[in-house]
């Protein structure tokens, strides 16, 4: 059985408009919510199926709010859960490896390494592209980016993503990190047994091991909405002609 | 010296690697490119879009350890010209692996990166701002030496201002964030072959096999001149016959909304956002989707949008340049007949 470490970041949501922290340096969450990649979200897809019933973790660097993402993991069937403490932001992509790479060791030392360790290619937010690269380098483990399916054979993980000229497989000795991007697997939906059961799930609560560096961040801002400058063509199907005027003058038509 | 890391694509420079070098050389130094491509690649016509990037140097790569991609060994590839050249800084597209390798440079030199950039520029010992095409926020004299760059972030919600202090500054370059600009003086782009030592430990995870595309792909979304959107106001899987039809008499292709391809009605690759494709076709015509920023990421560089939905204040529609308001369904058949009607 494969034993699967999962990272996944707590993000806000942004379907709707998006509001600053008062000090301009975060994203404030606080009314539309939170949530993690959908990137991430099939990583952990992937984990419960490579786990086959065993054991898999779900780790997450956050502020206390981000046991609600632990625990949405944990209820599609992730079996325990590890929270770092801390302000996220104040966190660089670095420093994020540096602590996950602490808690994969200290497993390790423990006696139970995992044999692979999943993240989304970029988080929701930040998109920095890179923490599981900077991870597989701090523990010296091959890492692949961007990959859509995983299934293990022995001690030996095989891969397929999308590149330039088609699908891609890697085999690549355990352990390893893997970066997934959406598409290769369907998230599953929590089962009623699945929620009672993340309630009691263990998640064991760490403290970073050092202070960050932090992320060089000097402002955010949000940039202004396009002007409203549409021209409505007409109404319902009677608008069809106006439609093909207007693509006779792009000269999409010939 | 800017070392800016290039692709090929159909035998040419792609065109998000030109983009990379147009910004490379706003930087206001001298720009020297590493030609990713397996060795045996023509590269010649690549070598020719470069000059006319004004690149003065193009690094080709030799070695059999390197037919197969393996970012790891590029990676150590890429570091070992920047040694050798002392640039200071790394640029390349946002492209899979350009991304991959650079986050796999910054993490061998433990120096920070930055994805998605928009525009850069160096700050503190030179007080002239040169830049991609700089407008910097006001910063006082207290922000450092470095370069200051602005970055996409939250799929282009957001903008995030930020100083790699470090050298090499590494960073890469958020699609269509400069229009490719053919140099005003064109490069020497004359041609060093490295033939690079490649450690084991760099070939552990390296393409054991490629399938080709039988079709189904995101390429030919992202490089199609019409696309037909669709999104979850085409009501199920059988809602698609409109918008499939449409697309094949504009010699199109169709791009869906996360909602159509997690409720499974369409698959992913054709998915249009922040975690799907990004597309910048001359006509994109979306029907039934809102215009989530998600999905807005993946379409907001397309040359003209023309809205199909029921709610008039929808994101997509006061976005668009044109739009319709009403049911795709009865609008998308009114406009096939009247297309039909055309001859
Ligand atoms: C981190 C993250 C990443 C994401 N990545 C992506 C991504 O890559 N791509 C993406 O698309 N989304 C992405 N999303 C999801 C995104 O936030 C939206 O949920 C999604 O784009 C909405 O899809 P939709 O517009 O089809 O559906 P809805 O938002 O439900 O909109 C449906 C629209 O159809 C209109 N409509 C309904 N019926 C009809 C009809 N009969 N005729 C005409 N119009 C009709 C409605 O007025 C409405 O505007 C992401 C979300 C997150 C959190
Ligand atoms: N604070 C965090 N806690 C746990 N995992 C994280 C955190 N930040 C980033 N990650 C993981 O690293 C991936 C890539 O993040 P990034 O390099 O920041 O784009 C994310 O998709 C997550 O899986």
């Amino acid at each position: 059985m494969t034993d699967v470490l999962v990272c996944i970041k707590r993000v806000p949501e942004a379907t709707g408009e998006v509001t600053l922290t008062p000090d301009g340096l975060g994203i404030d969450g606080s009314h539309a919510g939170y949530t993690v990649s959908p990137n991430e979200e099939c990583a952990v897809e992937l984990a419960v199926q490579v786990a086959d019933g065993g054991r898999c973790t779900v780790l997450t660097l956050g502020p206390a709010g981000a046991v609600d993402q632990l625990r949405a993991a944990l209820a599609v069937g992730m079996t325990d859960g590890i929270h770092i403490e801390g302000d996220s932001d104040a966190f660089s992509p670095a420093d994020v490896a540096r602590e996950v790479a602490a808690a994969v060791r200290a497993r390790g030392e423990a006696g139970s390494a995992y044999d692979l360790v999943l993240l989304g290619n970029d988080a929701a937010d930040t998109g920095d592209f890179q923490v599981g690269v900077r991870l597989a380098y701090a523990l010296g483990y091959p890492v692949v980016t961007g990959i859509q399916t995983v299934s293990v054979e022995g001690s030996t993980a095989i891969l397929t993503g999308e590149g330039p000229d088609g699908s891609e497989t890697y085999r690549v000795a355990l352990p390893a990190v893997v970066t997934v991007l959406e598409g290769g697997v369907e998230p599953r939906y929590p089962s009623v047994m699945g929620r009672m059961k993340a309630k009691k799930a263990p998640i064991e609560t760490l403290a970073p091991t050092t202070v960050p560096v932090g992320s060089g961040r000097l402002a955010l801002e949000v940039p202004p909405p396009p002007p409203n400058q549409v021209r409505i063509l007409g109404e319902g199907a009677a608008a069809a002609p106006a439609f093909v005027a207007t693509l006779a003058e792009l000269g999409v038509l010939r | 010296m800017i070392l800016v890391l290039v692709e090929i694509d159909d035998g040419a420079l792609a065109l998000v690697s030109q983009e990379a070098l147009t910004f490379a050389r706003g930087l206001g130094e001298p720009v020297e490119a590493v030609v990713l491509a397996a060795p045996g690649t023509d590269t010649s016509a690549a070598v020719a879009d470069c000059a006319v990037q004004g690149v003065a140097r193009v690094h080709l790569v030799d070695g059999p350890d390197l037919i197969s991609y393996a970012a790891a060994a590029w990676a150590s590839v890429v570091a070992g010209v920047l040694a050798e050249t002392g640039a200071s800084t790394l640029v390349a597209s946002g492209s899979g692996r350009a991304s991959e390798i650079l986050a796999h440079v910054a993490a061998r030199l433990d120096v920070p990166m930055a994805a998605n950039a928009l525009e850069a520029s160096p700050v503190g010992e030179s007080t002239e701002a040169v830049g991609g095409q700089a407008r910097m926020p006001d910063q006082g004299s207290d922000t450092g030496t470095g370069l200051l760059v602005r970055r996409q972030v939250l799929g282009g919600a957001v903008v995030e201002s930020t100083l790699l202090a470090a050298v090499p500054a590494i960073l890469t370059v958020a699609g269509h964030a400069v229009e490719p600009v053919a140099a005003p003086v064109a490069g020497a782009a004359s041609v060093v072959t490295v033939t690079p030592r490649i450690e084991p430990d760099d070939l552990r995870a390296q393409v054991a096999s490629v399938t080709p595309r039988s079709g189904g792909d995101g390429a030919s979304l992202t490089k199609a001149k019409v696309v037909v959107g669709a999104g979850r106001g085409a009501g199920g899987p059988d809602g698609f016959g409109g918008v499939d039809a449409l697309a094949a008499k504009l010699g199109g292709v169709v791009g869906v909304s996360r909602v159509v391809t997690s409720l499974g009605w369409r698959p992913h690759h054709e998915q249009v956002g922040q975690t799907g494709s990004r597309i910048n076709p001359d006509l994109y015509v979306p029907c039934g989707i809102s215009g989530a920023i998600q999905h807005w990421a993946g379409c907001s560089s397309s040359k003209t949008i023309i809205a199909i939905n029921t709610d008039a204040e929808a994101p997509m529609v006061t976005k668009a340049a044109y739009a319709i308001v009403g049911d795709m369904h009865e609008v998308i058949p009114a406009i096939l007949a009247a297309l039909d009607k055309r001859g």
